[in-house]
């Protein structure tokens, strides 16, 4: 993204604002004062090691786990004061949180519908049956599909409210590279529409850096760099997002505030 | 509250049991043989016993009401439980949905699935052992709701008790009938008991239930007053199960528990 790009992503409206977000267990800090933005249209990537807080502050946003401090919004919506309001407009898929084996295809997807209150839903269910490829699933019980038709069945229940806010928590991990493409060209698609903006982790730097407007390590429940995927790494003196990643995986303390590189 | 959220854990519901001889057939085999068992012993009992007085409306009565209390509790702990084991939870609470949708939802679920039992149940015992429950007469409608709501609370304290300790705590829920009946007189008055029992007895809808049905059956008149008050206990036990399970949800927000649900980490 080039810089008149990011200033514009600046100025469009935010569909999701994290401030001085915090989660401890005890003596344990998960996450420790992260606070970014997602704008409309922007799809921002939140990369970090196992561990790093990327899933605890995905938590956090989608109203499972309550923040020990900091603010959460949707669209102006406080999600702990006005969660259901706020999920509403928000929807995820993750691969840690398969829809229901023992319901087919379409009957996860009426269901869920119902739950996120669609509106003319069997043509929406029809639509995105079409859209990710699962007509001739369609009455297949979600547990005996691959893992790669469960994701895609997952993206379609993640896009069936419309969402202004889309988390994807590692959304082609168990795709093949022709299926994991095919998502992530959807996904700009449905990003570049300008209604929605998407939260993105991955451990693929390629897809990353092929699909995301922005960035944000984070490592040790902080976040340390925040930047353009295509100019991050020379700016920090790595030749890819990839080597930046096992550095900051490896050195945090080398970055973020006072960093030396 | 918006009915679609509820109407869709219902619906859910629905398509596991049209899609499950494991699910359907549980709803209506066990009461079935308990009907036939305590059926038989009645008999056995009537031929036995002086003559004049009649066990079936007073044994196999009070058998029936109890197994569709119990059907009820389990019907709400099942639904609850269908998204334990398949692991939903996240999916669920990561959605719209309130928690009064979601308990409505259970409620709603419960109704279906204990209406089928009392059908099946009401059909055998009168068909097969001349149970008629027009000697009840008017007063089955009360013995019915006080128990559907006793029913109703005891399973929302289940879901939270599994919500709270993790899925391996489900052994807890369903003895939870059985704990309750020697305390509720379900086959014998409650003058039966020693005092300290007849004291968590008056604590129970389910007593005054089982006190008025034996009044009947021994000719006389149960005591309307007993009954709104049975009615008026289980209406409080339903509000503080709710209670119980809305705070037990945002302890499992707040510590964790629930984003990790799986891991059993209490």
């Amino acid at each position: 993204m080039q810089e008149s790009q990011l200033s514009a992503s600046r100025v469009a409206p935010k569909v999701l604002s994290v401030a001085g977000l915090r989660k401890a267990y005890g003596a344990t800090v998960a996450v420790d004062g992260v606070s970014f933005e997602v704008a409309r249209g922007e799809i921002v990537g939140l990369l970090g090691p196992n561990g790093a807080g990327k899933t605890t502050t995905i938590n956090m946003i989608l109203g499972v786990l309550e923040p020990t401090a900091g603010t959460i919004h949707v669209e102006g919506l406080d999600v702990r004061r006005e969660r259901s309001r706020a999920l509403s407009r928000t929807n995820f898929a993750a691969v840690y949180a398969p829809l229901p084996g023992n319901l087919t295809v379409v009957q996860n997807l009426r269901i869920f519908g119902m739950l996120y209150g669609v509106a003319r839903l069997s043509q929406r269910i029809e639509e995105l049956l079409e859209e990710f490829d699962l007509l001739s699933f369609r009455a297949a019980k979600c547990g005996v599909l691959s893992s790669g038709e469960q994701t895609r069945v997952a993206l379609a229940k993640a896009m069936l409210n419309r969402p202004h806010l889309l988390l994807l928590d590692e959304p082609t991990a168990s795709l093949d590279p022709s299926s994991a493409r095919e998502t992530r060209t959807r996904m700009r698609r449905f990003a570049a529409s300008g209604e929605v903006g998407v939260l993105w982790t991955s451990h693929n730097m390629y897809e990353v850096e092929e699909v995301c407007d922005r960035v944000l390590f984070v490592s040790k429940g902080r976040v340390l760099l925040e930047g353009d995927p295509k100019s991050l790494p020379a700016e920090h003196g790595r030749e890819s997002l990839e080597e930046l990643f096992i550095a900051v995986a490896r050195e945090p303390l080398t970055f973020g505030p006072g960093e030396v590189v | 509250m918006k009915a679609g959220r509820a109407a869709a854990i219902f619906l859910r519901q629905l398509y596991l049991l049209r899609g499950s001889v494991a699910r359907v057939l549980p709803l209506f085999a066990w009461i079935t043989v308990d009907i036939v068992l305590w059926g038989f012993i009645t008999r056995y009992l009537n031929t036995v016993a002086a003559p004049g007085f009649n066990f079936v409306p007073a044994l196999l009565g009070a058998v029936l009401l109890w197994d569709f209390f119990s059907r009820v509790m389990h019907g709400v702990t099942t639904a609850f439980l269908e998204d334990v084991w398949s692991r939903n939870f996240l999916n669920i609470f990561a959605s719209p949905i309130k928690i009064s949708e979601y308990l409505a939802g259970l409620v709603l679920s419960s109704v279906a699935t204990s209406a089928l039992g009392l059908l099946v149940m009401l059909v055998l015992a009168s068909a097969v052992f001349g149970l008629s429950f027009a000697s009840y007469g008017l007063l089955l409608v009360p013995f019915l709701l006080v128990l559907f709501l006793f029913g109703i609370a005891l399973g929302v304290v289940g879901a939270a008790v599994v919500l709270r300790f993790g899925p391996a705590s489900e052994w807890f829920v369903w003895p939870l009938p059985a704990l309750v009946s020697p305390f509720a007189g379900v086959f014998y008055p409650l003058s039966t008991l020693p005092l300290w029992m007849r004291g968590a007895a008056y604590a129970l809808p389910p007593s005054y239930v089982f006190e008025g049905m034996r009044a009947v059956v021994a000719g006389g008149e149960a005591s309307w007053a007993a009954l709104a008050w049975g009615a008026l206990l289980a209406v409080l036990y339903v509000l503080l199960a709710c209670w119980l399970f809305v705070r037990v949800h945002r302890h499992v927000v707040r510590t964790g528990l629930l984003a990790r649900y799986s891991a059993e980490s209490v």
